[in-house]
C-alpha cells in the first residue's frame, strides 16, 4: 500500500463522520436504557426530525453509491431503483402502515404472532429477518470495501469489509448506535448535504443535468450530431471518449437497455427479439421494489415513533418529500461519470463504477485545487454515513433477532437477563463475522443489484403476509406461514443461484471459488426466460406467495383466529375510538 | 439442493401441522355499534376504496411508463431541454406526481377517520 497516495483531505472528511457517528450513538445510548426508551424514542422530537431519522434510516450504500453507479452502467433502466424505492413508500402508506401503527406490534415478527396468537408463526417470520438482513448487509460491505480502497489505493478490498465490519460490529456489541432517532437523523442531513452540494459544484462546472445528457446521441436524434447546446467554454461540455466495454449510447439512454436485455443478448436474440423478456425484466423489477419496500423489517419500526396517527401521517408525507428528493441526485453523477470518468467502465469490482460518486468530484482538482478534494471527501463522508447506519440498523434488528426470539425463546427460555445480554454481544459478534464474509465474497457483483435482490425477497414474503393478514379476515396462521415460506425461499433461492453464476464468470479469486457454477451460465444461454425468472423473481413469487395463503387459508378455514372482528377492529378503527387499549386489556384478563 | 428445499419444506410443513385442530370460533361478548360487523365493513371498505383509488393512480403511471417506452419508443425519446422524455418522466417528474398522491391520501383518510369517529358515537347513541 502506498501511503504517499492517501489524500489526507478525504481521510479527514472520512475520520470526522466515523468519529462522530459513534460518539453521538454512544451519548444517545447512555441517555436510552430500555427497549421501550428505544422504541418511543420519537415521541419527545418533532416530526421534521422524526421524518428524518426514518430518512435516514432508509438511504443506504445503495442509494448513495449503488445508484449512480448502475446508472453509469446501465443507463436509463438503472432510473427504477431510486424511483421504486422512494415510490414504494407510498404503497407501505396506502395499504400497511396505518393500520400496523394502529394494531401496535413493534415488530414484523410480533406483528406475526399477535394476528395469529402464534408463538410458532412468530419463529417462523424470525427467519426472514435473518434472510433479508444478509442480504441487505452485503451490499452495504460491498460499499464500506469500495470506498476504503478509494480512500488508500492498493488497499485489498476485502482488508476494508473486515476493517468497516468489525469497528461496526464492536459498536453494536458495546451497545452504541441503537438505532437512535437524533443519530439517524443527522445521518440523513449528512448523507443528502454530501450528494446535493457536490451535485450543484459539478453541475456549475460541467453544464447542466439535461445538457450532459444530450450529449448522449438516442436513436430518434437521426443522424444529425447530439444538440449540444453551446453556451458556455466548449471544452467544458465535451465529454470523454468511451472505452470499448461501455455500453453504446442509444441503448444507454433508452429504455430496454443493457440491464434488462443482458440475458436475451446473452442467449443470441436480436434487439426486436430481446424487447418482450426486456419488458418482462422491467416489470418484475417494479413489483419487487415497490412491493419489497412495504415489507422491509426495519423501516416499519420507525411508524411507532411518533405521539400519534395524524404526527405519523404527516411525518410519512415528510419522508417521501426527503427521500424523493435525495433520489433526484444520484443518477445525476452516473450521466456525468459516463461524460468525464469514462475509464470506470473498463475496471470491474471496487475499482469499477460503483465509486463513480466518490472519484467524480476529483476531476475538478486540475482547475480548482484543493476544491476538488474537499468535495471528494464529502461524498466518501456521505457514503460512510450510509453504510454505516443501515449496516448499524441491520445488525441490531439482526442481532436481536437472534439474541432474543432464537437464543430467548427456543433455545433457553429460561435464560437470565444477564444471560441474554451476554448472548446479545456474541450473536452481534457472530452476525458481525458472518457479513464480513459474505461481503469479502460479492465485490464482482453490483451494489444496487444485490440491495434490489433483498427487495425481492421481502416483497415475497413480508409483502403478502402483511397486505392480506391486514385486509383479508379469513387468513389463517397455516395460510400465511405456507404462502410466507414458499413464496420468500422461492426467491432467496433464486436470487442466489444467479449470484453464484455470476460470481463464477468473475476472474478473480471468487471465480475460483465458485466455478462449480458455471455450468448454470450455459444453461441460461439456452433459456434466456429462466434466467430472468431467477434474476427478477418477483413477478412469479409474489403472486405464488399470495395464491398459497388464500388456498392453504380457505382449506383451514376452521382455524380462523377466534376473535378475528376483534382484531380487525384495532388494524381498521380510528385510533380514537380507543379500541387498542380495550383489546390489550382484554388480552390480559384472558391471560389470568 | 432441491433435495434439501423440499426437505426443509416438509420439515416446516410437519412443524406448522401438527394436528388437524379445529377452533369454533366464539362470538365476541360486546354488542354496541362499534363492536358490529356492520360498522367494521363499512370501516375496511370505505379504507380499502380510497387505499386502492390512491394506488390506481400510482399504478397507472408506473406500469404505463413501461408500455408507453415499448409502444411509443420514438415518441418518448424525443428531447425536452436535453432530457429525453423518458427519462425526464422516470428521473425528475414521477417524485412531484407521487407527492401529490400522497398528500390527497393523506387528507382524505384523515377526513374519513374523523367522519368514522362521529359516525361511532352515533351509531352507539343510536343503540343505547
Amino acid at each position: 500500500m502506498d501511503f504517499s497516495k492517501i489524500d489526507l483531505w478525504i481521510l479527514a472528511c472520512s475520520g470526522i463522520t466515523v468519529i462522530v457517528t459513534i460518539w453521538m450513538g454512544f451519548r444517545s445510548a447512555k441517555t436510552s436504557k430500555s427497549a421501550s426508551d428505544f422504541f418511543v424514542a420519537g415521541r419527545s422530537v418533532s416530526v421534521g426530525w422524526n421524518a428524518s431519522a426514518i430518512s435516514g434510516e432508509y438511504l443506504s450504500a445503495a442509494s448513495f453509491m449503488g445508484i449512480a453507479g448502475m446508472v453509469m452502467l446501465s443507463g436509463y433502466d438503472a432510473l427504477w431503483y431510486p424511483v421504486c424505492y422512494a415510490c414504494g413508500y407510498l404503497f407501505l402508506l396506502l395499504f400497511i402502515a396505518g393500520p400496523l401503527r394502529r394494531f401496535g406490534a413493534y415488530t414484523i415478527p410480533d406483528f406475526a404472532e399477535g394476528r395469529y396468537d402464534s408463538p410458532v408463526f412468530r419463529k417462523i417470520a424470525v427467519c426472514f429477518v435473518l434472510f433479508i438482513g444478509f442480504f441487505y448487509t452485503m451490499p452495504q460491505m460491498k460499499g464500506a470495501g469500495t470506498t476504503l480502497a478509494y480512500i488508500f489505493p492498493g488497499l485489498p478490498y476485502w482488508v476494508g469489509v473486515a476493517l468497516v465490519g468489525a469497528v461496526i460490529t464492536l459498536n453494536v456489541a458495546l451497545g452504541g448506535m441503537k438505532g437512535i432517532t437524533l443519530v439517524q437523523a443527522v445521518q440523513y442531513w449528512i448523507k443528502m448535504f454530501a450528494i446535493s452540494v457536490p451535485v450543484f459544484v459539478l453541475l456549475s462546472v460541467y453544464g447542466s443535468y439535461g445538457k450532459n445528457l444530450s450529449q448522449n446521441h438516442s436513436a430518434a436524434d437521426g443522424t444529425s450530431p447530439p444538440a449540444i447546446v453551446q453556451t458556455v467554454d466548449r471544452a467544458i461540455t465535451d465529454r470523454h471518449a468511451l472505452p470499448e466495454k461501455a455500453p453504446k449510447d442509444e441503448a444507454w439512454i433508452a429504455p430496454f437497455g443493457p440491464l434488462t436485455t443482458k440475458a436475451a443478448k446473452a442467449a443470441g436474440l436480436t434487439a426486436a427479439e430481446a424487447k418482450p423478456y426486456s419488458l418482462l425484466y422491467t416489470f418484475s423489477l417494479i413489483v419487487a421494489l415497490v412491493c419489497g419496500t412495504a415489507g422491509l423489517p426495519h423501516i416499519l419500526v420507525r411508524f411507532y415513533t411518533n405521539p400519534d396517527g395524524v404526527a405519523a401521517k404527516k411525518t410519512t408525507m415528510w419522508v417521501m418529500i426527503l427521500i424523493g428528493v435525495f433520489y433526484v441526485f444520484p443518477p445525476i453523477f452516473g450521466v456525468l461519470g459516463r461524460n468525464f470518468l469514462p475509464e470506470l467502465y473498463a475496471a470491474t469490482g471496487s475499482k469499477g463504477p460503483d465509486k463513480v460518486v466518490l472519484e467524480l468530484p476529483i476531476l475538478i482538482r486540475e482547475k480548482y485545487g484543493i476544491m476538488g478534494s474537499i468535495l471528494s471527501g464529502i461524498t466518501c463522508a456521505g457514503a460512510f454515513a450510509a453504510f454505516m447506519s443501515t449496516f448499524s440498523g441491520l445488525l441490531v434488528s439482526m442481532t436481536g433477532a437472534l439474541a432474543h426470539d432464537v437464543y430467548g425463546r427456543m433455545l433457553r427460555p429460561d435464560a437470565t437477563p444477564e444471560d441474554r445480554m451476554k448472548m446479545f454481544k456474541w450473536c452481534a459478534i457472530l452476525v458481525g463475522s458472518v457479513s464480513v464474509l459474505l461481503g469479502s465474497m460479492v465485490e464482482p457483483l453490483e451494489i444496487n443489484f444485490m440491495v434490489g435482490q433483498a427487495f425481492a425477497i421481502a416483497a415475497a414474503s413480508y409483502f403478502p403476509l402483511l397486505f392480506m393478514s391486514v385486509w383479508w379476515r379469513g387468513m389463517t396462521m397455516k395460510g400465511a406461514a405456507t404462502g410466507m415460506l414458499t413464496g420468500g425461499l422461492c426467491a432467496l433461492l433464486s436470487a442466489t443461484l444467479v449470484n453464484a453464476s455470476t460470481l463464477a464468470l468473475d476472474k478473480g479469486p471468487m471465480g475460483k471459488l465458485f466455478a462449480g457454477f458455471g455450468g448454470i451460465n450455459d444453461f441460461w444461454k439456452v433459456h434466456p426466460l429462466l434466467r430472468i425468472l431467477c434474476e427478477q423473481p418477483a413477478i412469479w413469487s409474489v403472486p405464488l406467495s399470495i395464491g398459497l395463503m388464500i388456498v392453504v387459508s380457505k382449506a383451514t378455514r376452521a382455524t380462523i383466529p377466534a376473535d378475528v372482528r376483534m382484531k380487525m377492529l384495532v388494524l381498521h378503527a380510528p385510533e380514537d375510538l380507543g379500541l387498542k387499549q380495550e383489546y390489550i386489556q382484554e388480552q390480559q384478563g384472558a391471560a389470568h | 439442493m432441491l433435495l434439501l428445499f423440499s426437505c426443509f419444506l416438509i420439515a416446516v410443513c410437519a412443524a406448522i401441522y401438527p394436528n388437524q385442530f379445529y377452533m369454533i370460533p366464539t362470538p365476541p361478548d360486546h354488542d354496541d355499534f362499534i363492536h358490529s360487523e356492520e360498522f367494521l365493513n363499512a370501516l375496511m371498505k370505505r379504507q380499502l376504496k380510497l387505499s386502492i383509488a390512491c394506488a390506481t393512480a400510482f399504478l397507472i403511471l408506473l406500469c404505463g411508463l413501461p408500455l408507453l417506452n415499448y409502444f411509443a419508443p420514438i415518441f418518448m425519446a424525443q428531447r425536452v431541454g436535453g432530457f429525453t422524455l423518458a427519462w425526464l418522466i422516470l428521473g425528475v417528474l414521477f417524485f412531484p406526481y407521487v407527492w401529490i398522491i400522497a398528500r390527497v391520501f393523506i387528507t382524505r383518510s384523515m377526513a374519513l377517520e374523523n367522519e368514522e369517529v362521529g359516525r361511532a358515537a352515533e351509531g352507539n347513541k343510536r343503540q343505547s
